[in-house]
């Protein structure tokens, strides 16, 4: 035990806990933007950062520059979260969010099902920014470089979100069409602009997150990311869905307690890890049902 | 411009809420609409704005048709609805509500100029505008409503039971600044369940019951008690 609590404290251990935290956060913030405003949960959100990867991949394996690559994943990412909206969540924006949520499941398993059928179960390598996987030493502490990569793209990615929320007027519209859509479109704002979007938006954090997560995990299959999706919603129910605020740290505590019991656990017994992560989900909704971020009352009706 | 609407007939599965009713709310113009609960009015406002889709007749301002449009297009084109309950975003500031009036407007030319007279309207709005909406008390909510609608810059403004709970020397006031709204050229359609008020207010006032209109009021018939009565129970 005093060896689990040595390692869990460990700085390294600490650090990489929050670059995982970090790369969950934007996640997280892709899956409750869409909420918020459309009140969809996007389980097909792993298959948009699946497909990225699967970019960064293939050009990975043509050699292509790393920018190109790059520049790829976002072009695939976005055009498939467009895609989505418009013959997906758009038309079934009115119905209720069981047929929602039933045909996003519907839709990553048809992703899922087409990258198994384009890139066979094995998937493909993408190795152009596996050298970002080497440490740097940063005060007595080996430190992968991705890790502070992820920290900081997440930083900055979050900056400007809040700015784009905060001090545009489409960042009004898509907080207003968050609280009270009817209203919003009854003073003019248009819902199928704010969800596009949001859904942009989405699309463009998922990319980012294929970017980062296939430094980690170089070998890209159909399945890519769908564990870390599931967590983050987890992380996201755990956390509150109805604020983008508690969504957000809800996916960096998920990713990040992962991370340190994941460091901590002995390697023999890190079998254990999931179950030890959903148990403690089980824990937190059952003492927080609204979440662990979120203030006083739930899901209440905004007069 | 003018806002028609003809022969509007709306429907809730099967059973009619609003039948056949005709009017027209003229630039300048305060027209009532008043009525026992359940007689259609909000359904009328809900159809003019397309928020419920009409089964029959025809909305139009000016000489372009408002039927079967969108909520959002309905107020890009120049009506702008004050809501019952107001339904103002109680977390966002009083500046933010007022800035999503500025959704329904084409290009944010004069929005500084627009500011300023409305706040010059709507003191209590420039007075609190970094406080959060919801922290207002009714009247000033109420207030509020009016100049978020007004920030659009409407042809045509729909208020639905504005005076709803609020006390009677902020009933005053709303309906005084109705008036002003009047004289800048604006139609105004008042839905109220203020009766006489409403009557003495609006150059005409229909009285809807069961969905159809039966009369029509003008001040001349605010001091006439009995006849109003009369439409009521009709």
């Amino acid at each position: 035990m005093s060896e689990f609590l040595r390692d869990a404290i460990d700085l390294q251990v600490q650090v990489d806990a929050i670059g995982l935290g970090a790369i969950f956060a934007l996640m997280a913030v892709g899956i409750g933007l869409v909420f918020g405003v459309m009140r969809l949960v996007n389980f097909a959100y792993g298959q948009l950062i699946m497909a990225g990867a699967f970019a960064i991949a293939f050009a990975s394996e043509r050699d292509w520059p790393v920018g190109v690559g790059i520049a790829l994943c976002f072009a695939v990412v976005l055009a498939l979260s467009l895609a989505m909206e418009r013959v997906v969540f758009r038309p079934l924006r009115t119905q209720s969010a069981a047929v929602m949520l039933i045909a996003t499941f519907a839709v990553a398993f048809l992703l899922q099902s087409i990258a198994l059928l384009w890139f066979g179960p094995l998937g493909k390598t993408a190795t152009s920014l596996v050298q970002l996987n080497r440490p740097v030493e940063v005060g007595g502490v080996d430190i992968r470089k991705i890790t502070i990569v992820a920290i900081v793209t997440a930083a900055v990615c979050l900056v400007l979100l809040v700015a784009l929320l905060n001090r545009t007027s489409i960042g009004l519209h898509m907080r207003a069409a968050a609280i009270d859509a009817q209203t919003a479109r009854l003073l003019g704002v248009r819902a199928n602009a704010v969800s596009t979007v949001s859904v942009l938006i989405a699309g463009a954090l998922a990319a980012v997150v294929a970017v980062m997560l296939t430094v980690q995990f170089p070998t890209v299959t159909p399945t890519f990311a769908l564990q870390e999706t599931i967590l983050v919603l987890a992380g996201v129910v755990v956390g509150g869905m109805t604020r983008l605020l508690s969504a957000t740290l809800g996916g960096f505590s998920i990713g990040y307690v992962s991370g340190v019991l994941g460091g901590a656990l002995p390697s023999a017994q890190s079998q254990y890890l999931p179950s030890l992560v959903f148990g403690l989900v089980i824990l937190v909704l059952l003492l927080r049902p609204d979440g662990l971020f979120t203030r006083g009352r739930g899901l209440v009706e905004r007069v | 411009m003018t806002l028609t609407v003809t022969n509007l007939e709306v429907a809730y599965g099967g059973v009619l809420a609003v039948r056949d009713v005709s009017f027209t709310v003229n630039p300048g113009e305060i027209v009532g609409l008043i009525g026992p609960n359940g007689a259609g009015k909000s359904t009328t406002l809900h159809a003019i704005m397309g928020l419920v889709p009409s089964r029959a007749g025809e909305v139009a301002l000016g000489d372009k048709s408002l039927r079967g449009r969108t909520p959002e297009a309905v107020a890009r084109s120049g009506v702008a609805l004050v809501p019952e309950g107001r339904r103002l975003f109680g977390e966002l500031s009083v500046e933010e509500n007022l800035r999503l009036g500025l959704a329904a407007r084409p290009s944010s030319a004069g929005v500084a100029e627009d500011f300023a007279e409305i706040f010059e309207l709507f003191p209590v709005c420039e007075e609190f505008k970094h406080r959060h909406a919801g922290a207002l008390s009714g009247g000033q909510q109420q207030q509020l409503a009016i100049a978020r609608a007004m920030m659009a810059k409407p042809a045509i403004l729909l208020l639905d039971e504005p005076s709803l709970g609020l006390a009677p020397t902020v009933v005053d006031l709303v309906f005084s600044t109705l008036e002003t709204i009047a004289e800048r050229g604006i139609g105004v359609l008042l839905v109220e369940q203020r009766a006489q008020r409403t009557v003495a207010l609006a150059a005409r006032t229909h009285v809807l019951a069961n969905g159809e209109l039966r009369l029509t009021l003008t001040p001349d018939d605010a001091a006439d008690t009995d006849r109003m009565v009369a439409a009521y129970l009709a």
